[in-house]
Parts: C-alpha cells; sequence; structure tokens
C-alpha cells in the first residue's frame, strides 16, 4: 500500500470527483476554462485506466486482484475497491467513450443548459466508482451518484420531450433503487456481510431456512440490476429517454446498459459459480429468457423506428438483451465473446448516436416520419428521375464522410463481416456450438442454445434492413441536397471511436485472446476473493 | 414489535406502490416518499429488531453482541434517507418543469384521450 503506483486505483473516482466541484464554482460564462478543466480531467482518467489496465494484465494480475482499502481497514469490514482485467478493462471503455462524447458535445452542445461539464464529470465518477466497487452498498452509492447525474443529463437542453422523458426515468430509477435496497438489505440480513467476495465466501453455508431469503434477496438485486441493464420487460423506459437526451449524451449512456451487464456478470459468477452448491447458476435462465425477448423486442423495434435516434436506442437494447442471455448461459468461451461484443458494441452505438445529429441536420424536422410513411404507402409515381441528370450528381465531401461513417455503424451493429461486429457474434455462435469448457448443459438448454442462434442472426438481420432502409432515405434520397455544416469537433470523435472498432478488428486475434484470458480469470472467483481477503481464516456466521 | 413494524412497513409500501400507479404527477412523487420510508424501515428490521441498546461500544468494555445493536443496516439506512431525500427534491423539480412546460400534471405531459 505504500508504493504510489497501488494509490492508482482511487485516482478515476477521486479525479471527477474534484474536477466536477471545481467546475461548480467557476462562472458558466468562463467555458473555455471549464471545457479545458474537463477535457484534461478525462484525458487523466483514460491515461490512469490504461496504467492500471496494463498493471492488471500482468503476471501479477492474472493471480489475484488488486485491491485498494479505503482508509485502510481490513476487507470485510471496510469498503474496498478491487481491479481486475474486467474492470480495468470497463474503466478503459468508459474513458474512451467519455473523451470521445466530451469532444463532439464541445462544438455545441455543452451550451444548451448550466453545469453541463460538472454533470458529465460526475457521471463519469458514478461509472469509474460502480466498475471498482468491491462492496454492494457502496456501488448503490455510485449508482445513484451516476443516476443523479444522469437525471440532470436527461434533462441537458430542456425542452417538452426531454422534461416528459427524463420524467419517467427518474421515476423508473426510483423505483429500482429501491429495489436494490431492499435486495442489499436482505443479503446483508442473511449473510451479515457487504462485502461482495465476503458473500461469495459465506454463501455455501447458508442454512437451509434462510436460502429462500436470500434467494429473494437476491432475485430483487437482479430486478434492479436488469431495469438498468435494459432487459424486457423492463426496459420500456430506456427508448424513450436515449432517444429524446441530447445525441452527446445519448452516446455516453451506451456505456450505463453495460453497466448493468457487468453488475450482472460480475455478480453472477462471484455468487453463483459452481462454488455454491445447491444456488449455482441461480437465475441464469430467467436471464436467457429475458435477454432472448429483449432481442426480439429490439429487433421488432428497430423495424418499426422511424427516426435514427430511436434506431440507435433499439440498437441498445439488442447488444443488452444478446449480452444478458450469454450471461446467462455464462461459459468461459461465451463470456469471452461477450466481453468482446461490449467493447464492440459500446463503441459503435455510441458513435451512432453522434451520428444521428449530424444525419439529422440535412433533414427537415418530419423527413423520417414522411420517409417511412412513403415507404408504407407507396412512392413510385412521384419519381421519374432521369437517368442522365441523375449519373452527374456531385456527392458532396460532408456527405461522402457522413455516409460512410454511417456504413460502418451499420455494419458494426447488425455484426457483418468484416468488422468487429461480426468477429463479436462469431466467437458468441462458436462458444454457443462448442461445448467443450461449458458447464452442465442439460438437453433442454442445447435447445435454447439453438434458439439463441437463431434469435442472434435474426436480429442481425433486422438491423440491415432497418439500417439499409434508413441510410438510404438519408443519403441517397434527399432531392434538394442540403448539406449540413459539421464541424471537424464533431465528425473527429465518431471517426475515432469508429477506427478503433475498425483496429478491433484488425487485431482481433491479441484481444480475442485478452478477452478469453479475462474470461478465464471471472470464471475462476478465487482469485477475486483471494485479492480481497488474503487468508480465509474468518469463521462463517 | 416486530407485527407492529410488518404491518407498518406492508401499509406505507403497499400505499406507495398504488400512488404510484396514479396518473398524476404529485400523486407519484408521494408514492415514491412512502415507498422510500418502507424501505428504510425494512432496512432496519434487517439489523434485527432490538429495542433500548446502543449500536456503539462503551469506553473500556469489552464487546458483548448480546448488549449492542447492529451498527450497521443504521449507517445504511442514514445514507440512503439523504439520498432518497435529495433524489426526491431533483423529481419535484422536474415534475414543476413538467407542470410548466406542458401545462398538465399528468405523467405523460398530456391528459389521455377518451
Amino acid at each position: 500500500m505504500s508504493r504510489w503506483v497501488d494509490h492508482l486505483i482511487i485516482l478515476p473516482v477521486l479525479m471527477p470527483l474534484v474536477a466536477a466541484a471545481v467546475l461548480l464554482v467557476i462562472d458558466e460564462r468562463r467555458r473555455k476554462t471549464k471545457a479545458a478543466i474537463s477535457l484534461v480531467t478525462i484525458t487523466a482518467c483514460l491515461a490512469v485506466a490504461l496504467l492500471l489496465l496494463e498493471g492488471a494484465s500482468g503476471a501479477a494480475g492474472l493471480a489475484r486482484s488488486a485491491v485498494y482499502r479505503l482508509g485502510d481497514w481490513p476487507a470485510p469490514f471496510g469498503i474496498v475497491l478491487v481491479l481486475d482485467r474486467l474492470s480495468a478493462l470497463m474503466l478503459v471503455l468508459t474513458g474512451v467513450l467519455a473523451l470521445a462524447t466530451l469532444v463532439f458535445s464541445l462544438a455545441s452542445w455543452d451550451r444548451a443548459g448550466s453545469h453541463f461539464f460538472s454533470l458529465f464529470l460526475f457521471l463519469l465518477m458514478g461509472l469509474n466508482g460502480a466498475f471498482l466497487t468491491g462492496d454492494l452498498f457502496n456501488l448503490f452509492v455510485f449508482f445513484e451518484i451516476l443516476l443523479a447525474a444522469s437525471y440532470g443529463l436527461v434533462l441537458h437542453g430542456s425542452g417538452r420531450a426531454r422534461v416528459r422523458a427524463g420524467m419517467h426515468y427518474i421515476a423508473i430509477n426510483l423505483v429500482a433503487s429501491s429495489l436494490f435496497l431492499v435486495g442489499v438489505s436482505l443479503v446483508y440480513g442473511v449473510l451479515g456481510t457487504l462485502n461482495m467476495a465476503d458473500v461469495a465466501l459465506r454463501v455455501s453455508t447458508i442454512a437451509d431456512g434462510d436460502r429462500l431469503l436470500f434467494e429473494a434477496g437476491a432475485a430483487i438485486l437482479g430486478v434492479a440490476f436488469l431495469v438498468k441493464a435494459g432487459m424486457w420487460p423492463l426496459s420500456f423506459w430506456l427508448t424513450g429517454a436515449y432517444s429524446a437526451a441530447a445525441p452527446p449524451v445519448a452516446a455516453f449512456f451506451a456505456i450505463m446498459t453495460k453497466l448493468g451487464f457487468y453488475i450482472v456478470l460480475r455478480l453472477s459468477l462471484l455468487v453463483f459459480g459452481p462454488e455454491a452448491g445447491g444456488l449455482a447458476n441461480f437465475g441464469s435462465a430467467w436471464l436467457i429468457a429475458g435477454g432472448t425477448a429483449t432481442i426480439i423486442f429490439g429487433s421488432v423495434g428497430l423495424l418499426a423506428a422511424q427516426d435514427l435516434s430511436r434506431l440507435a436506442s433499439y440498437s441498445v437494447l439488442i447488444s443488452a438483451g444478446t449480452l444478458l442471455a450469454t450471461a446467462g448461459i455464462g461459459d468461459a468461451a461465451m463470456t469471452g465473446g461477450a466481453l468482446f461484443y461490449l467493447v464492440s458494441s459500446t463503441l459503435s452505438i455510441g458513435a451512432f448516436f453522434m451520428l444521428t445529429e449530424l444525419v439529422a441536420r440535412s433533414r427537415a424536422a418530419g423527413a423520417d416520419v414522411l420517409a417511412v410513411t412513403m415507404e408504407a404507402y407507396g412512392d413510385d409515381d412521384e419519381e421519374e428521375v432521369d437517368e442522365s441528370e441523375e449519373v452527374g450528381v456531385v456527392i458532396p465531401g460532408t456527405m461522402a464522410i457522413l455516409g460512410l461513417s454511417f456504413t460502418v455503424c451499420a455494419l458494426l451493429i447488425a455484426g457483418l463481416p468484416p468488422l468487429s461486429g461480426f468477429v463479436a457474434k462469431f466467437l458468441i455462435v462458436r462458444a454457443l456450438f462448442d461445448p467443450a469448457g461449458s458447464v452442465d448443459i442439460g438437453g433442454p438448454i442445447a435447445g435454447v442454445r439453438w434458439m439463441f442462434v437463431a434469435v442472434l442472426l435474426l436480429s442481425g438481420f433486422a438491423a440491415v434492413i432497418a439500417m439499409a432502409r434508413a441510410g438510404i432515405r438519408s443519403f441517397w434520397l434527399p432531392l434538394d441536397g442540403t448539406v449540413p455544416l459539421v464541424r471537424v469537433i464533431e465528425i473527429a470523435p465518431i471517426i475515432c471511436l469508429l477506427v478503433l472498432c475498425v483496429l478491433l478488428t484488425v487485431f482481433a486475434g491479441p484481444v480475442t485472446g485478452f478477452v478469453e484470458a479475462t474470461a478465464e480469470i471471472l470464471h475462476v472467483p478465487s482469485g477475486y476473493v483471494e485479492g480481497v481477503i488474503p487468508s480465509r481464516s474468518f469463521p462463517g456466521p | 414489535m416486530e407485527v407492529v413494524l410488518a404491518i407498518g412497513i406492508g401499509a406505507l409500501a403497499g400505499s406507495g406502490v398504488w400512488l404510484l400507479l396514479r396518473p398524476r404527477t404529485y400523486q407519484v412523487i408521494i408514492g415514491l416518499s412512502l415507498l422510500s420510508y418502507a424501505v428504510n424501515l425494512f432496512i432496519l428490521s434487517m439489523g434485527r429488531l432490538r429495542s433500548g441498546v446502543p449500536p456503539i461500544l462503551d469506553p473500556g468494555e469489552a464487546g458483548d453482541l448480546s448488549r449492542y445493536a447492529d451498527p450497521v443496516p443504521q449507517a445504511l439506512v442514514l445514507t440512503a434517507i439523504v439520498i432518497s431525500f435529495a433524489v426526491t427534491a431533483l423529481f419535484l423539480v422536474v415534475l414543476l418543469a413538467s407542470r410548466g412546460l406542458t401545462g398538465s400534471d399528468h405523467v405523460d405531459g398530456s391528459e389521455p384521450e377518451s
């Protein structure tokens, strides 16, 4: 604990907190100062996250997780921050997305309301903290921090649609928070501990009479997380809130459903692993069913979506459903594929949310609705365009860049070759068909696997149709051709995110090796537990 | 005592959920408050119900579990109260903003056409 490197773990929480607090007292008119401070903070967070990732990937990180004891209290009594490869990966992903969305918002959105930078940094702090914490109640506190900031950000820019969607969003999350508390206190009531590693240690010692109570607590806790993760039927708030929010905000929110998935994955592997005895694989059937239903709901919504931001919101749902179902099936190879999918889909959906705004600029309000209506009722008679005239049309450079970005996004989200979305889906499907190393799968589960493959591929098909239709309407059809004014600062973050996805594809080998090693570690929770509670000398309850 | 507390939690949670499902924003916020009261009482009850025992050690005395209450749920309740108070205040602001922008206190921003 004496080396300075050990204190790096706290920095992703501390730096945004301090910076956000400082920004609160700086006058709104000194926008450049505020923007500079935020940029520096987020870049520093990203750098620290990369350092942590490097540390966690080393030989020491493989054996056991690194632990930061707040106030230096020993583990089950004090709160700990735990860093393993998964949390380091999530920190880096959050940092990348935060940097891209912040740069994008500097073009105009930061002026749409007050305290944008503070809210943004508080959201980052809550996310980082939730990824790092090893304590259930501390997780609740970080959840509340990020939710409170996200309430402000959903409403950023104000207006009728945002306030209405924001109210639904806040109400549903307040109820979810209540459920979270009920679940946490039930777990505490049964086990007498809130430390995740300690919960994992004690779960096998639960008396038979208390088991039902613990299951109820875990299920209620699970519902609270699944509301955040966006599982059907707990996800009806999501499309409204995401499509009403300002585009950079919605892009950053793309990581929030992944947070719900992260917690579900972390806790189910830690607590309900094979060592849990009768509680092993608790709730996994629900995750598979719910995840599959989410994918179906998302696909149908995608086909019915009439504007680009709704299209993006339903893509969020599809990716959330895919991740949850893989968490339910949950063998190590599957988790590796899911982690690859998580990184790829977060980056691409984030980029797509920002792109929607730029594309929407080129078209009049209501054009989207009109386009779909035209398609539904037939518009063959109106287009008698002379072929020779059409050949000579020069596509403006801006539109070309936007169109190219849109195509890349579409490929990524639909999971088509050659980009990383395809690699991710390939890994998942391969894990589904390869029973080696899987946990005990009975007869009916095999049927479930087939169903999941079918749903996964069909969702990709639905995404192709929806994206192709939206793309044709946005880029090939605008007859009056208003070229949107797009600034470099707006298109650069999108291109950066997409280039990262391309790099993910190019270096798919090393990345796959990394995520699979991460998944292997996750499936052996003793490393995590050993890191938090070094000697297993603590008596059971 | 357990029965009284259980009935109290049940009544608060039940009324809270019922109000939460009502169409007026004011009813929703009162419902959320009642629900959070129920949750706070529930957290307290998870530390086992004992009356007349302190949650902290007397100075110079060895700890004896039969004479002390569990301090952790009490700390949790304090945190939960503070957070729910703050978020309720925030929700109240959104409620007023919605009322001002839409001219309606319906949760959907407009009266349903019947």
